[in-house]
């Protein structure tokens, strides 16, 4: 790079130096005549004008509107219903358990709630809790956590991670699994029931499995492995998260869904990215192409209630939904494209008429006579 | 650095040793059978050199603690080394490292790469061989040069390099002497001669190192070239000076000398040479100090930001209370953080959180476009310049974009606007003018053969025949220069020069300065007289006899062809000095030598035996012939040759040329002689003088060989040169005539010095007369030729009487080996010889413009440039030079300012202050504004007219010389001086010292706040470039001095046009646009993760990977703007040039102007906006986890950066394509990589399978595809509507930049047709812009201005005159009065200029006034002279004409001594009469009407 300067000069001993510089003599120092030195590549030089700007004004107008009434259109389609279920209202039937504060409680508290689909839901269903104001972004929470000891790592398990403290050991033992996102676990348990309209309630078949990311729950969560396949005598040692109700061994009788891969600890531990979230709960199958997956009629979402959330005013919700190719109901971005496109058509137009009313005075600016 | 390795040895050695005010060096021969410490020498430095700052060992910690040495280094080692604070750690602490070691690594290999490649010539150098003596040898033996030691003795043979400073014991060279070339440590090609120490001259037989056994003692080592002090210490106590001219320095080179032996004195870096090279210099530009204080706002942001994140978290915190949550984590103790004190660990959390809106990479960034584009300017074609085989060269490295925004250019005259190449071009002898037409007609033969392009082998056939007999003469000195090649490997620059005569006639004492086609008329005098004094001498006449006027033309050849130093070399031997030796005899050197020589019966006999042996050899040469041969063997032919055409030989103007040896006849090798000057005047004296046969044909220490038209070779004793310096202006030589066997004392200086020291003549009688009516017309032809613009020179002689000679003899020598005071003794002694002198006659010299000076001058000056002259020359010349470079116009007023003393400058001042503002109070209350802006730049914008650069006023030009110059920098007027000057379009300051010339940059630069350049040539203008913001040397012919100070050397003047138009402006715009999207680039970033504070309860989370985030600038958005910033083009070359307004744009730094800055801010912070809330909303309420969601924000902020640069982008190169796309594909290849690479690693961010994911989600193409867009809308339709504001406003185009780059789009053919008409009409390009949009601001101010301005011009109506009246009164005595009351106030006048400078707008055309500068009152002159024909009505402008100012300040001395030309109308200064004006009385009327 610095090939331009010659260093001798600078070095002040181009005074005596012979060497190559003897054989240099003769040559020439005149610089290479190549496009590259002389700044001559050949180059394509945009120019904003009315002329260049107008088309791109109205060729984004037009694919942005169409695009955007289709994400539109699409979000619109699908089905989503939310019931908030926190109970911090007295009318409500959660009011009661939601009283509780604490984490550390021996009874369960149960409430139902009733609610109605007006309309079916036809394809899958998926069913997420809700949390909000709940901030599993904050940068110490987020940290918290050792991905090693999830992963199967027998050291870790015996010896989590600093970045759990102070989730990292209770009462001289280890926490399997440590750290605070693992210690906040969301338990609360919902189930689902369709009440026909004869009176009778059905309960619906709610998937466990498949609700978290396939790799999260193949590579990077595994169960540790010692000599023994079993679970308990291999988180022998280790204690329970302090909130816990019950240690992590037992989180699920299926051997597949428990311990370190159970999908609902998967799931919580990939921690949201704003206070207000979604996470998969269940899946709701659809059987059969006759019937649709959720009929229209009247349900009722029976809950026991542990996950206290008035501590920090947040709100609980379950969420039935249906998704297309683009994911959950989200008018958003049906909306941003279709204004973005109009934007641009209407400046394109606003353009092009200053331009028609003044371009013919600056076309001939380009020439002056 | 080496100087610094000197200083610190020596600061050793004077610790060690005693006495630290000389050396004292002892033969190192004695010592060599004791062990080393008992070596005297040891102390001193030997002769390796290391010029490398590190050793391997030291490398590391010295380096570091070099870069930590920048204030942006340490501060982010800071940052990094907080994030190892547990509390606060927001990144991974190794990882935070990674930027900082990654940008000192850069820095650290750069450094090491460069000490490699000095530690590699280094080695080369240290390892050349070179002879020592060994005693155990008795020999010489071959030995490396670092093992040379101090107190060494060497052998040096021809062309060797010499590998210390050395002092000269002994030389093969018969006179002792030893020729060295300095071309290497000067520049300067000549031979210099040095002489073996004084002690040793006598040595007859070969120097013994064995036998010396003196000491030296001498001074400390130091850095001046031109100085040596020492003595010798013999072994019987006697003692000899030792001066510069006995000490060989380090790096020169041995010529014309087969053998020469010398002791080492100082050795390795203690060598002049060593302790005079400085390395590269580093300045910072204005653009980084600009850039600086835009850092300390983003220091401001980010404390604004931080301090904000922590309030916040402060506050969200204590909201809830009690009722702790769950997700707010305990501190690792368990312990509960009171909202208070997480607000402060947040905040320092958040400073290492959002580092990066320093931007950490910009300073390395800038470094490495800098280096990128110092390569391309280096690179450029149009820059190289194939005569001299050089091209430009970037001293300084980081002021590229300086040249941009130059507002003010300093130039030197000689050797920057000229060539230095001296032609002479005129003389007068004893009062004769010689106007030599002839000579005048083949100059402008040669001019236009300059203007043509084409090889001159070719135009043999078409060109008039003495053209043809030029490129004959051409192609023989092309022969030449193949056989010195092989002399001369370090001078390849003066060898490409003479290879490059071929096409162009302007190389060192190239055919047209040594063709001078002499006068007819004084040919035939010198001829008349030379034989004349044949048949005098024939027989046996008195030579006295001849007529006063012919031996006057004798004299004065004879003293121009002997008064010099020029070194006599024949082309058949280059570098081999002609030994033309009668008689060895060396000069006089004691008062002994003296007496025996010049006793009488000597003086009879003796100096005919003296000149009679000459006279012998002389005589063998025919009689016939007019032969300028110095080789026999080649007379006999040419005396052939030149008894045929004689008689052709007068009638013909080509005659005299055939006769000279450079005719067709002689064989290539059998050439004429070849002079080498120290100053190109001196040759071109010798020149000419040869032409009228008058040639020197050989030079030794104590005789110089002159061969004359019919009286052969004359050898003329040498007794005494004192050579010539700045503060006599003259040199002289003592000689003994040969003929007349005088004493003669042959002076030749400046005019202004010899004419004062002419004697004065005889009273009454007629040869008084005549001599005083000589001198009278000399001095007429003087100012004839100055005002033509010529150097000119004066020669006189003086006779001696022995005895008077014997006193002064007696008092020089004296005054010789006096040890201290030495150089003023030899002054004073200089003076006293130097007196009462006859004057021979003066000689014109002309020294042409290089080409392309008035052009670049005038494209520079277009450019808004303002240019000042600042030159030693002498007023007229300059003038002169000024109006051939288009500096001044001839429809130009010239204020001139000639003050003998302080309170004259003062008066001057303030006079042509009110002259000014009254001017230009009229004009503005004219309504003509058509013409207003005619040359003004159409190219004016409101935005664009600030008061600091473009505050000049036209046709207006000032004259000041040196001592007025002195007077008017004094602390009291510099304000008032300022305001003047910034007033004219073009100042030129003559007679200025080197001093003078810095302090006026200096002034300049800091009391206008703009941007200086200083370009010139010679170590006199050394000062100046370095006190400039940019400092540019012509690598011409004076030496590289000025080189070496400056920051860019170019190979000519015409070259500025392009550095500065071009390529300043391309760095300066690319260096500008990319601060500023660095300073976009990193807010836009942070703010992302400044929004998403809001949502993550300020806790200073992130929601982008920390890799990404710290190597988002390193790597994924590095490049593209690199490559933008070394190769983008806003407006290409071709019409940078032909439209040299549009440098305006640099000038007035509208690139890069403080609003930009936060304009850039608020466009990053809007992007952000769009880039941070566009995915929030469209994962909003999802499943999505915090880096599934983090991951394309980055990604959107990469693409929103990168097309927001290709916005910015105006050429696109496929370099700009590979770069963004190669930036775009490393991020998602990096990003694959890195989220497949460890699903348990990089907590917390645990980024496994994201970006895979991600991939696969629709969504993120869709906020992929509208993001950018929306991001990048505002600043599309800012853009757009700044353009149809614009539009609708009137003005055709948006910028002048802009219509630059529309004119590039157009067909060539067009746009040479519009660039063309826009030169036709004075209007511009676009002059058909309305008037009144060009300078609204400048309308309006300029009519309330006016307003204002003239009522006060009705109060002040009465001190301008009254200050003209007492300026009269108190110049006489000056010492008693309070210098103020003479003046007027001047607190208005030096209000007005810079308080609303608006209202002193440019003048309309109508006023052609004229001032005519050659007036030269006694005391004070301010002259104004009107032409009766200037439209110009005084009356109009009302109060102040009426009263006109007493002339009585501006009386002409008398028209005997200023002789004036009158500036007429249209005509060109070249034609104006010579007559003599006496004191006429119109000008009184001028005066009336004009001064004010």
């Amino acid at each position: 790079m610095a090939s331009g300067y010659s260093a001798k000069e600078e070095d002040g001993h181009h005074s005596g130096a012979p060497g190559p510089a003897g054989s240099a003599a003769a040559r020439s120092r005149k610089p290479d005549n190549t496009a590259f030195k002389q700044q001559r590549l050949p180059a394509w030089q945009p120019i904003l004008t009315a002329g260049t700007v107008l088309p791109a004004f109205f060729i984004i107008g037009l694919l942005f509107i169409p695009i955007g009434i289709g994400l539109y259109v699409t979000s619109n389609n699908i089905r989503e219903l939310q019931i908030d279920y926190t109970g911090t209202e007295p009318s409500s039937p959660c009011f009661e358990c939601s009283q509780n504060y604490s984490w550390n409680m021996t009874r369960s508290c149960a409430c139902s709630v009733p609610f109605s689909l007006d309309q079916p839901f036809e394809s899958n269903v998926f069913m997420y809790y809700g949390l909000s104001n709940f901030y599993q972004n904050h940068r110490r929470y987020v940290k918290s956590r050792d991905d090693s000891q999830l992963n199967g790592n027998l050291k870790s398990l015996k010896d989590p991670s600093k970045e759990c403290e102070p989730y990292r050991m209770n009462d001289g033992l280890p926490i399997a699994p440590c750290g605070a996102i693992a210690n906040s676990l969301f338990n609360d348990t919902l189930e689902l029931f369709y009440n026909e309209p004869n009176g009778t309630k059905t309960q619906i078949p709610l998937l466990k499995k498949g609700i978290a990311w396939w790799t999260d729950k193949h590579v990077k969560f595994r169960n540790p492995t010692g000599d023994n396949a079993n679970l308990t005598a291999i988180f022998q040692g280790t204690t329970k998260p302090i909130n816990w109700q019950k240690p992590v061994y037992e989180l699920d009788t299926d051997a597949e869904n428990n311990g370190f891969i159970n999908e609902d600890l998967i799931v919580w531990m990939r921690t949201a990215a704003l206070p207000t979230f979604r996470k998969l709960y269940r899946i709701i199958e659809k059987r059969g192409s006759a019937s649709p997956t959720l009929p229209r009629g009247n349900y009722t979402l029976e809950i026991i209630y542990n996950y206290p959330v008035r501590s920090f005013e947040g709100r609980k919700r379950m969420i039935l939904s249906t998704i297309s190719w683009m994911g959950g109901k989200n008018p958003f971005l049906g909306i941003a494209y279709i204004t973005v496109g109009s934007i641009c058509f209407f400046l394109g137009v606003v353009l092009l008429i200053i331009h028609h009313k003044y371009g013919s005075r600056s076309n001939s600016a380009d020439l002056p006579h | 650095m080496a100087r610094e390795r000197a200083e610190s040895s020596r600061a050793h050695r004077r610790t060690s040793k005693k006495e630290p005010k000389t050396r004292v060096v002892h033969p190192n021969v004695l010592y060599e059978r004791v062990k080393g410490e008992e070596n005297p020498n040891r102390h001193y430095a030997d002769n390796k050199i290391k010029t490398t700052k590190y050793t391997l060992l030291s490398f590391l910690p010295k380096n570091l603690f070099e870069q930590f040495h920048r204030f942006a280094n340490v501060y982010f080692v800071f940052i990094a080394l907080l994030n190892f604070v547990p509390a606060l750690s927001a990144f991974q602490p190794e990882l935070s490292l990674a930027p900082v070691v990654f940008i000192l690594s850069v820095t650290a290999i750069k450094d090491l790469w460069e000490d490699y490649r000095r530690h590699r010539s280094d080695k080369e150098i240290n390892h050349m061989d070179c002879l020592v003596y060994c005693r155990t040898e008795r020999g010489y033996v071959e030995k490396y040069w670092k093992e040379v030691r101090v107190g060494d003795f060497i052998r040096l043979r021809c062309n060797e390099i010499l590998p210390a400073d050395v002092l000269l014991l002994s030389s093969s060279d018969p006179d002792r002497l030893c020729h060295i070339e300095t071309a290497t440590l000067d520049g300067e090609t000549n031979l210099k001669q040095r002489q073996v120490v004084r002690s040793f001259i006598d040595l007859d037989t070969e120097f013994d190192p064995l036998k010396y056994n003196s000491i030296i003692e001498c001074e400390k080592p130091n850095n001046d070239l031109n100085r040596f002090r020492g003595y010798i210490i013999h072994r019987n106590g006697r003692r000899d000076g030792l001066y510069k001219e006995n000490l060989l320095l380090r790096g020169c080179t041995i010529r014309n000398t087969e053998e020469a032996v010398g002791i080492v004195i100082y050795a390795g870096h203690e060598t002049k040479a060593m302790l005079n090279n400085n390395g590269p210099r580093y300045k910072r530009s204005k653009l980084e100090r600009q850039m600086n204080v835009d850092v300390f706002w983003c220091v401001v942001i980010l404390l604004v930001m931080c301090l904000f994140s922590a309030i916040g978290h402060g506050l969200w915190i204590f909201q809830y209370g009690d009722k702790r949550p769950i997700f707010d984590v305990l501190s690792p103790e368990g312990t509960d953080l009171s909202p208070v004190v997480s607000a402060i660990y947040l905040f320092l959390t958040t400073v290492i959180v959002f580092q990066v809106l320093i931007p950490i990479s910009l300073f390395v960034s800038i470094e490495i476009v800098k280096i990128c584009q110092v390569y391309i300017i280096h690179q450029d074609v149009e820059l190289y310049d194939e005569e001299t085989d050089s091209h430009l060269q970037c001293r300084a490295l980081n002021i590229t974009e300086d040249l941009g925004q130059m507002q003010y250019i300093f130039s030197d005259k000689t050797g920057t606007l000229t060539e230095n190449k001296m032609v002479f071009r005129r003389c007068t002898v004893a009062g004769v003018e010689y106007s030599h037409d002839a000579n005048a007609r083949r100059l402008a033969m040669y001019q236009e053969l300059d203007s043509e392009e084409e090889e001159c082998t070719s135009h043999g056939g078409t060109l008039p025949r003495r053209d043809s007999a030029a490129s004959h003469h051409s192609s023989r000195m092309v022969l030449r220069s193949q056989s010195t090649k092989s002399h001369r490997r370090t001078g390849s620059r003066a060898e490409a020069k003479r290879a490059s005569i071929l096409s162009k006639h302007t190389a060192f004492s190239s055919p047209m300065e040594k063709d001078i086609t002499p006068d007819p008329q004084l040919l035939d005098k010198v001829n008349e007289c030379s034989s004349q004094l044949e048949y005098m001498r024939y027989h046996q006449q008195p030579l006295s006899q001849l007529p006063s006027e012919l031996s006057d033309v004798l004299d004065f050849f004879v003293a121009l062809t002997i008064c010099n130093t020029v070194v006599v070399s024949s082309p058949n031997q280059p570098r081999q000095k002609v030994r033309m030796r009668f008689e060895l005899k060396s000069p006089v050197k004691t008062i002994e030598d003296f007496i025996k020589r010049f006793t009488p019966s000597r003086l009879t006999s003796g100096s005919n035996s003296s000149s009679s042996s000459s006279l012998a050899t002389s005589r063998s040469a025919p009689r016939t012939s007019c032969s300028l041969l110095p080789s026999p063997s080649a007379e006999g032919t040419l005396v052939r040759l030149q008894e045929e055409r004689a008689p052709t030989a007068p009638e013909s103007i080509f005659g005299p040329m055939l006769l000279t040896p450079q005719g067709p006849a002689g064989p290539p090798e059998e050439g004429e002689l070849r002079y080498e000057a120290e100053s190109p005047d001196e040759a071109a004296l010798v020149y000419a003088a040869r032409a009228y046969k008058c040639a020197l044909v050989g030079r030794l220490p104590d005789q110089v060989t002159v061969e004359l038209p019919h009286l052969g070779k004359l050898s003329f004793e040498l007794l005494h040169t004192l050579g010539f310096d700045s503060t006599r202006k003259r040199m002289s030589v003592v000689v003994r005539h040969p003929l007349t066997d005088q004493l003669t004392v042959y002076t030749k200086g400046a005019d202004s010095v010899i004419m004062d020291l002419i004697g004065p003549p005889a009273a009454d009688d007629t040869k008084g007369k005549r001599q005083r009516k000589i001198l009278y017309k000399t001095q007429n032809y003087l100012n004839q030729y100055a005002a033509d613009g010529l150097r000119t020179l004066c020669i006189a002689k003086k006779v001696l009487s022995k005895e008077d000679y014997a006193v002064w003899l007696k008092s020089h020598l004296a005054a010789e080996t006096a040890i201290q005071g030495r150089e003023e003794l030899l002054f004073e002694s200089a003076l006293r010889l130097e007196t009462n002198l006859h004057l021979l006659g003066a000689t014109g010299i002309e020294d042409r413009l290089q080409d392309g000076v008035p052009e670049t001058i005038a494209s520079l000056r277009k450019a808004g440039l303002q240019i000042w002259v600042l030159t030693g020359d002498k007023q007229e010349t300059a003038i002169n030079i000024a109006y051939a470079c288009k500096l001044l116009d001839p429809e130009e007023e010239i204020i001139t300012l000639n003050a003998d003393s302080q309170e004259a400058c003062a008066v001057l001042l303030e006079e042509s202050l009110h002259y000014i503002q009254s001017k230009f109070l009229c004009s503005a209350s004219e309504p003509s504004d058509r013409t207003f802006h005619s040359d003004f730049s159409a190219f004016h914008t409101p935005g664009t007219f600030s008061p600091t650069s473009t505050f000049l006023i036209h046709r207006l030009g000032l004259v000041i010389d040196g001592k007025t110059l002195a007077y008017a920098l004094e602390k009291s007027l510099e304000d008032r001086f300022l305001a003047v000057a910034r007033s004219c379009r073009s100042v030129l300051c003559c007679r200025s010292t080197p001093l003078q010339k810095s302090m006026v940059v200096k002034l300049v630069r800091n009391k206008l706040k703009v941007m200086t350049l200083a370009i010139g040539d010679g170590a006199n203008d050394v000062s100046m470039i370095q006190v400039a913001d940019v400092g540019v040397g012509i690598s011409g012919q004076e030496g590289m001095q000025a080189v070496m100070a400056s920051d860019f050397a170019l190979p000519r003047f015409q070259y500025l046009q392009k550095l500065l138009l071009v390529h300043g402006h391309w760095c300066y715009s690319r260096l500008a646009n990319m601060i500023l999207y660095f300073f976009y680039k990193n807010a836009m970033v942070v703010a992302l993760i400044f929004w998403y504070q809001f949502y993550c309860g300020f806790s200073g989370s992130a929601m982008i990977d920390q890799w990404f985030l710290i190597f988002f600038n390193l790597m994924f958005s590095a490049f593209p703007q690199l490559i933008t910033g070394t190769l983008d083009k806003d407006v290409s070359a071709e019409t940078l040039q032909d439209l040299p307004q549009l440098y305006m744009n640099g000038q007035n730094s509208e690139e890069y102007k403080p609003y930009m800055f936060w304009m850039n801010m608020i466009d990053a912070f809007y992007q952000s906006l769009i880039c941070f809330f566009i995915p929030y909303f469209a994962y909003a309420d999802s499943d999505v986890d915090l880096f599934t969601w983090g991951t394309p924000v980055t990604s959107l902020a990469l693409l929103t950066i990168l097309l927001h640069l290709g916005i910015e982008t105006k050429t696109w190169t496929w370099l700009n394509w590979a770069s963004i796309a190669f930036s775009i594909g490393l991020f998602f290849m990096v990003a694959l990589c890195y989220h497949s690479s460890c699903p348990t690693c990089f907590s917390p961010s645990n980024p496994y399978w994201t970006m895979q994911r991600l991939l696969g989600d629709p969504v993120f193409y869709l906020i992929c595809v509208i993001t950018p867009i929306a991001a990048l809308l505002p600043r599309q339709v800012a853009s757009q509507g700044v353009y149809f504001y614009r539009a609708c406003q009137g003005s055709l185009f948006p910028s002048p930049v802009q219509e630059g780059r529309q004119l590039d789009h157009l067909p060539p053919e067009v746009r040479r047709s519009l660039l063309s008409q826009s030169k036709g009409n004075a209007g511009g390009l676009f002059g058909i812009r309305p008037a009144h949009y060009a300078f609204p601001g400048v309308f309006q101010n300029h009519g309330a201005g006016g307003h204002v301005s003239c009522r006060r011009r009705g109060g002040t109506k009465h001190p301008p005159h009254k200050a003209a009246e007492k300026g009269g009164d108190c110049v006489p005595r000056t010492e008693q009065q309070d210098p103020r009351r003479c003046g007027p106030a001047p607190s208005e006048a030096d209000t007005l200029p810079y308080s609303n400078p608006h209202s002193l707008a440019p003048s309309g055309p109508e006023d052609h006034l004229h001032t005519d500068p050659l007036l030269d009152p006694p005391g004070v002159s301010l002259v104004n002279r009107v032409l009766p024909c200037a439209p110009f009505n005084p009356q109009e402008c009302v109060p102040l004409t009426e009263s006109p100012p007493a002339s009585s300040p501006l009386r002409p001395k008398g028209g005997e001594n200023s002789p004036r030309s009158q500036v007429t109308e249209g005509q060109d200064f070249k034609e104006r009469g010579d007559q003599v004006h006496p004191k006429d009385t119109s000008k009184e009327d001028f005066f009336q009407t004009t001064l004010l």
